[in-house]
């Protein structure tokens, strides 16, 4: 565990990147030390703070999802930004490892990536344009795409990829993306009897992400994605609320729609 | 150190396996969460502040950590009577339902939801930063003790959690008292802020918040000696406690039981920590050290 910070850290805007016509790289100086998977609290000044997934020591990948990110997509290079962190466990991995991203969660799997801790990714979205990093990915790892609506790579989910992927072979995998696509890819590993091996990062509302105030707890233990995650292993998440439903900013149950059928839906990511 | 005789105690007519308490406001936003707590050794908890709706709380930061405690502006975000769900699995167990509303109907409405679960009430009339709310019902004494009679009126115990951001504490322990508290709890978090000086404006979302943890312990332990004094009723001491002899310190100064809060930030397991410390089979009992630095 890192240490917990104090004040957020003053970084200034260095560079924007339009990654996808709904998301964006914000590069910032100083960097931010972190393991892959870790994240951060990003204040955006005058509006919110939000949790973010570090992209690299010194980037954040971001959707325009709520105000917070809206106010985000407004700022220009030499603004600032106040961070707190890093925070959280990150993924911990080691010999062959299959990374498994879909849409802006392909973000904190790309850490893993630039680390050279992915042997083989398979990463989904839900139209050509909005693949993240694919030809980042492509120059370290082996990389494998669908899209849902089939203009690139496989015409399908993320999950139908694992069908052509021998799990077994890999010792660990590394999940990201919106909790529907995680909960098939949980399913996928449970049943080749290898949950253990998923490392999944979870995304719940958090307000304080250091572990106190109790608003990313999960059900039934308890456990605090901000502090105890995000990042959980498959098993840990069996038979618990992951899939079913989330918390919003008052800490009511905001229930995922059901699982099946399995038509493509557009995910909904809680900000607020 | 003074160690303490292990075993349950009863302190504001609830019953509790030890004397640490979770504190409200720290991981208490779930039943899950506040069942770990109990797992992890707390002797009791006290659940999140609910109030009369559903409330998101302030935009962040809501809390960051200082050089010697936590500072936060969370808001009072809860999820008002949906919270009932939350605590069906913990029926029986000690929680203390921590509540709060705009008057006496509004707090008489809100405890009237949890009747039938919770072992006792404690009034949030103490929070530093939500306008109508907290510190706003609770520095005024006619206030505080009409609050507590009609919350008092279901017969269950019940708690008056009080601010330390007043000129004399006593005057509201007092009002809590003749209002028909159980007990008194000190304190609440201490009115404070941080600036960014490389953002030239407030840390906090709210711009102002309060302070917990370690920097607020002496502040506490004054005000707990002086309710001491001043009161008959059972004190619960609250405020920066972090160590076991943080607790025998509370307790000397007047505190039947303490609970515990910001601590968490540094670990989870604080309370099995304390309590290994704490406790010793040739312990004294807690009654000969309960204000026992107030003789002469």
């Amino acid at each position: 565990m890192t240490e917990i910070p104090t004040m957020p850290v003053p970084v200034t805007i260095k560079a924007i990147v339009q990654e996808t016509p709904s998301i964006r790289t914000f590069y910032f100086d100083p960097a931010i030390p972190s393991s892959p998977g870790q994240f951060v609290m990003v204040w955006v000044p005058g509006i919110d703070e939000i949790p973010m997934a570090l992209s690299s020591s010194h980037s954040i990948t971001v959707q325009k999802v709520g105000d917070a990110t809206a106010a985000l997509f407004t700022m220009q290079v030499g603004d600032r930004l106040g961070i707190r962190g890093p925070l959280g466990n990150g993924f911990i991995v080691s010999g062959k490892t299959l990374a498994i991203g879909g849409g802006v969660g392909a973000a904190p799997l790309l850490n893993l990536v630039s680390a050279g801790q992915v042997s083989t990714f398979l990463l989904g979205a839900r139209t050509k344009d909005e693949l993240l990093f694919a030809p980042l990915i492509r120059a370290t790892c082996t990389l494998r795409i669908a899209t849902d609506d089939g203009t690139a790579g496989r015409h399908g989910f993320v999950t139908d990829l694992m069908d052509e992927t021998d799990l077994a072979d890999y010792d660990h995998i590394c999940v990201c993306g919106p909790e529907i696509m995680m909960v098939k890819v949980l399913d996928r590993l449970q049943k080749a009897d290898i949950a253990e091996r998923g490392q999944f990062s979870l995304h719940r509302y958090m307000k304080c992400g250091i572990g106190v105030c109790g608003s990313c707890a999960t059900d039934p233990h308890g456990l605090r994605v901000c502090r105890d995650g995000p990042v959980f292993t498959g098993d840990s998440l069996l038979e618990t609320e992951f899939g079913k439903y989330t918390r919003d900013a008052s800490g009511r149950r905001v229930h995922f729609p059901p699982l099946h059928p399995e038509t493509p839906k557009k995910p909904e990511t809680k900000e607020e | 150190m003074i160690t303490l005789k292990p075993g349950d105690v009863e302190a504001g007519g609830v019953g509790l396996r030890n004397h640490l308490i979770l504190a409200a406001g720290v991981l208490g936003t779930t039943g899950a969460s506040l069942s770990r707590m109990l797992r992890l050794g707390a002797g009791g908890v006290v659940t999140k502040s609910i109030g009369p709706a559903p409330n998101a709380g302030h935009h962040g930061p809501c809390l960051i950590r200082t050089d010697c405690g936590l500072l936060n502006a969370m808001g009072l975000p809860n999820p008002s009577k949906n919270f009932v769900e939350e605590l069906e699995p913990l029926t029986g167990e000690p929680v203390v339902v921590s509540i709060f509303g705009g008057n006496p109907e509004e707090f008489k409405e809100v405890a009237g939801w949890f009747a039938g679960q919770a072992q006792a009430f404690e009034l949030n009339v103490s929070c530093p930063h939500a306008e109508g709310y907290g510190a706003a019902i609770g520095t005024d004494p006619e206030t505080v003790l009409e609050c507590t009679r009609a919350v008092a009126s279901y017969g269950l115990p019940v708690w008056v959690k009080l601010t330390p951001n007043v000129t004399d504490i006593t005057t509201i322990g007092k009002a809590a008292e003749q209002g028909g508290a159980s007990a008194i709890v000190a304190v609440n978090t201490v009115r404070a802020m941080r600036i960014s000086t490389a953002m030239r404006r407030p840390v906090l979302g709210h711009r102002s918040g309060g302070l917990s943890g370690k920097a607020i312990f002496p502040v506490a332990v004054k005000c707990v000696w002086d309710l001491y004094e001043a009161c008959s009723v059972p004190i619960i001491g609250c405020g920066g406690v972090s160590t076991a002899n943080d607790v025998v310190e509370m307790m000397m100064a007047g505190a039947q039981a303490v609970e515990i809060g910001s601590a968490v930030v540094d670990d989870v397991r604080v309370f099995e920590r304390i309590g290994r410390d704490l406790y010793a089979k040739d312990g004294h009992a807690a009654d000969e050290i309960v204000g026992a630095a107030h003789h002469d």
